[in-house]
C-alpha cells in the first residue's frame, strides 16, 4: 500500500510541474503581446486624432495622416471579399458535395492545403507577372484585391468546407429524400446551414488580408500618395462609377512601413497611430467573427 | 429458397382472400381492383455496396393500405432494402441494384435505370432512425417537400396544417409554427419529420427504426400514429424491435444475412414460424 503513496505522489508531483511550465509557456505569449500592444498604444495614442484620420500623407510628420492609406484598405478588402468570397465558397461547395471522391479530387485536396501555405510574396511575384504585366491591370486597386484575394482562396475553400461537413449526413437524406436536387440541397440547407462557419472562415482570412504588405509592394503599391480614388457613386446617371478600381492606392501596413523606415522620430510615431487602426480593425473583425460563430451555434446545434 | 417462393405465394392467397371481400364490399366502385392490392413487388433484388453484396435475391410482396415489418439482427439488410425504395442509395458511389421493384399501379420498375431516382424519391416518403428535422421553423420543416412540389400560398398552410394533424402534432405545436424544429422534444420532432413525410402525399411511406432514439411514450405515440396512417398510405417499417414488429405490422418479413427469410402475415410468424431460424430469432437465441 505504501508503495502506492509513493507512486501516487511521485506523479502528483510530475503533474504540479507540468501544470508550472504549461502556465510559463503560455504567459511568454500572452506577456509579449500584451507588451506590444501597450508599447502601441503609448506611442500610437498621442498621434490619434480626427485630423490623423482625414489627412494626406506629408513631408512633416505631424500634418502627415492616414487618409489615403485607409480609404485604399476599405478598397482594397471590398474588392478582396467579392472576388474570394464567391470563387472560395463556390469551389469548396463542389469540392465537399459534387466531386467524387478518387485520385485526382485527392491531388487537388493535398494542393488546397499547401497553397494556403505558400508565402504572400509568392502570390505578389505571380500576381505582377500575370495581373499587371499579362492582363496589364494596372498598379491598380483592382490588382491589389484580386492579388489578395488569391492569397486567401484557399483559406475561404477550407472553411467552407468544414463548415459543410459539421452538417450531419442525416440532414441531406432528409432532403433528398422529399425529392430535392443537387442544388436544392445546396441552396435551401447546406447553405444557409453552414452559413456560420463560412462566414467565420472568411472574416479570419480578411483579417488576415489586411495586414498583408509584401505582396502589394511586390505588384507595386504606392507608398506616398496624396489623392483618393474617385469615389464609387456619382451625381449623374447612372450614379454608380467603377474608376476607383483603376486607380493607384496605398494601403495602412505600406503606409506603417514607409513611416517606420525613416529616421525621424516623429515619423515612427505616425506609423505606431497607423498600427494602432489596423489592429483595432482587426480586432473588430475577429469580434465580429466570434459573434456570428456565438449567435449561430445559439441557433443550430446538431 | 423453396420456403421464400411458398411464403410469397401464401400472402398472395392472403391478398387473394381479401380481395374477394373487398370486392363484395366495393363492388359500386368502378377500380380495376385486382392491382390495387399489392403496392409493390420485390423480384430478384440484389445489392451491392462496391463488392459487398448487401441483398441476396430478395422476393417478396407488400400489400397496398397494410403495414409491412422487416426485423432482424444488425447487419441483416434491412434498412438496406428500405432504402432501395426511395433509391437513397444513389447518393452514395459504387452501389449497384440488380432484380426489380415493380410499384403498382404504375407498374414501374423503381430500381430499372430508365428510372429517374429523384421521381421516386417524389413518390415515397422516409422517417429516419434519428429525428432530422432541418434546423428551420416547425412551419417550414413539413412545408419544403411542398414547396418542392410548387404548392404556395393557403394551399401550402392548410397542407401543412393537415400534415401536422395527421401526425398528431397540431395540438402540440400550433401556437408556435415559427419556432424553430429544435425547441421541440426528441419525439415530437420525430412526429414532426412523419409530418413532414405525409404532406407530399407519398405511395409508401419508408420508417427506417423510428422509435430507437426515443423513450417508451413517445415511441408509443409513434406507433399508434403509424397503425391509423395506412389507412391512406402502405408502410414499411424497419425495426428491432420486435414487440414493435408484432404490435403495428399486418405482414412481418425477417432478414439474416442479406437474405429474406421468411415473410408471412404477423401474428402467424411470431405463433408459429415456418422456419426454425425465423424462431430462434424470435424467441431471442440470437441477434
Amino acid at each position: 500500500m505504501s508503495d502506492f503513496k509513493r507512486i501516487i505522489a511521485k506523479r502528483k508531483r510530475q503533474d504540479f510541474v507540468f501544470n508550472v511550465v504549461g502556465i510559463v509557456c503560455t504567459l511568454v505569449g500572452l506577456l509579449t503581446l500584451g507588451a506590444l500592444l501597450a508599447d502601441l498604444l503609448m506611442d500610437g495614442l498621442t498621434r490619434l486624432n480626427w485630423t490623423f484620420l482625414t489627412s494626406f500623407p506629408s513631408r512633416f510628420a505631424e500634418r502627415a495622416g492616414i487618409l489615403s492609406s485607409w480609404v485604399g484598405t476599405l478598397l482594397i478588402m471590398v474588392v478582396t471579399a467579392f472576388a474570394a468570397v464567391p470563387l472560395g465558397v463556390a469551389a469548396g461547395i463542389y469540392l465537399e458535395e459534387y466531386a467524387r471522391k478518387n485520385w485526382l479530387t485527392n491531388i487537388i485536396e493535398i494542393n488546397i492545403a499547401n497553397l494556403a501555405g505558400v508565402p504572400s510574396i509568392i502570390y505578389g511575384l505571380m500576381a505582377l507577372g500575370l495581373l499587371v504585366y499579362q492582363f496589364r491591370l494596372g498598379q491598380s486597386v483592382l490588382t491589389g484585391g484580386l492579388t489578395l484575394a488569391f492569397l486567401i482562396l484557399p483559406i475561404v475553400i477550407v472553411a467552407t468546407r468544414e463548415a459543410l461537413r459539421t452538417i450531419p449526413q442525416g440532414i441531406r437524406e432528409a432532403a433528398y429524400a422529399l425529392g430535392s436536387t443537387q442544388w436544392q440541397v445546396v441552396r435551401h440547407h447546406l447553405l444557409p446551414y453552414s452559413l456560420g462557419g463560412t462566414m467565420t472562415g472568411i472574416i479570419i482570412a480578411l483579417s488576415r488580408a489586411i495586414g498583408e504588405t509584401a505582396p502589394l509592394i511586390t505588384i507595386g503599391a504606392l507608398t506616398f500618395i496624396a489623392f483618393l480614388p474617385p469615389p464609387p457613386i456619382k451625381s449623374q446617371p447612372p450614379f454608380i462609377s467603377f474608376a476607383w478600381l483603376w486607380s493607384p492606392f496605398s494601403v495602412l501596413p505600406i503606409q506603417m512601413f514607409n513611416w517606420v523606415s525613416r529616421p525621424d522620430q516623429d515619423f515612427v510615431v505616425n506609423a505606431a497611430g497607423a498600427g494602432l487602426v489596423l489592429i483595432v480593425v482587426t480586432l473588430l473583425l475577429n469580434a465580429i467573427a466570434i459573434m456570428i460563430r456565438y449567435r449561430v451555434r445559439k441557433r443550430i446545434k446538431w | 429458397m423453396g420456403i421464400v417462393r411458398l411464403a410469397k405465394m401464401t400472402m398472395r392467397d392472403e391478398f387473394a382472400r381479401t380481395q374477394v371481400s373487398q370486392e363484395v364490399l366495393d363492388s359500386a366502385e368502378s377500380q380495376p381492383s385486382g392491382s390495387r392490392q399489392i403496392k409493390a413487388e420485390v423480384e430478384g433484388l440484389n445489392f451491392f455496396y462496391g463488392k459487398l453484396q448487401a441483398l441476396k435475391n430478395i422476393n417478396m410482396v407488400f400489400g397496398a393500405n397494410q403495414v409491412t415489418a422487416i426485423i432482424g439482427p444488425s447487419g441483416c439488410g434491412k434498412s438496406t432494402l428500405l432504402r432501395c425504395f426511395n433509391r437513397i442509395h444513389d447518393l452514395y458511389p459504387e452501389t449497384r441494384y440488380e432484380g426489380k421493384i415493380i410499384l403498382q399501379p404504375s407498374g414501374i420498375n423503381l430500381i430499372g435505370p430508365e428510372t429517374d431516382p429523384l421521381e421516386m424519391r417524389m413518390r415515397m416518403s422516409m422517417v429516419f432512425q434519428k429525428p432530422n428535422a432541418f434546423p428551420k421553423s416547425v412551419f417550414e420543416n413539413v412545408a419544403f417537400g411542398l414547396r418542392l412540389r410548387g404548392i404556395n400560398g393557403q394551399e401550402l398552410k392548410d397542407h401543412v396544417e393537415q400534415s401536422l394533424r395527421s401526425a398528431a402534432l397540431w395540438d402540440e405545436v400550433k401556437d408556435r409554427l415559427r419556432a424553430s424544429a429544435y425547441t421541440l422534444s426528441g419525439g415530437q420532432q420525430q412526429r414532426l419529420c412523419i409530418a413532414r413525410a405525409l404532406a407530399t402525399e407519398p405511395e409508401m411511406l419508408l420508417f427506417d427504426e423510428p422509435t430507437s432514439a426515443l423513450d417508451p411514450i413517445a415511441t408509443s405515440k409513434i406507433e399508434n400514429l403509424i397503425f391509423d396512417l395506412k389507412r391512406d398510405v402502405t408502410v414499411v417499417i424497419v425495426t428491432h424491435n420486435m414487440q414493435q414488429a408484432a404490435r403495428v405490422s399486418d405482414f412481418t418479413a425477417f432478414m439474416y444475412l442479406g437474405e429474406l427469410i421468411e415473410v408471412a402475415p404477423t401474428k402467424e410468424m411470431f405463433e408459429n414460424p415456418a422456419i426454425k431460424l425465423t424462431e430462434e430469432y424470435i424467441t431471442g437465441h440470437f441477434g
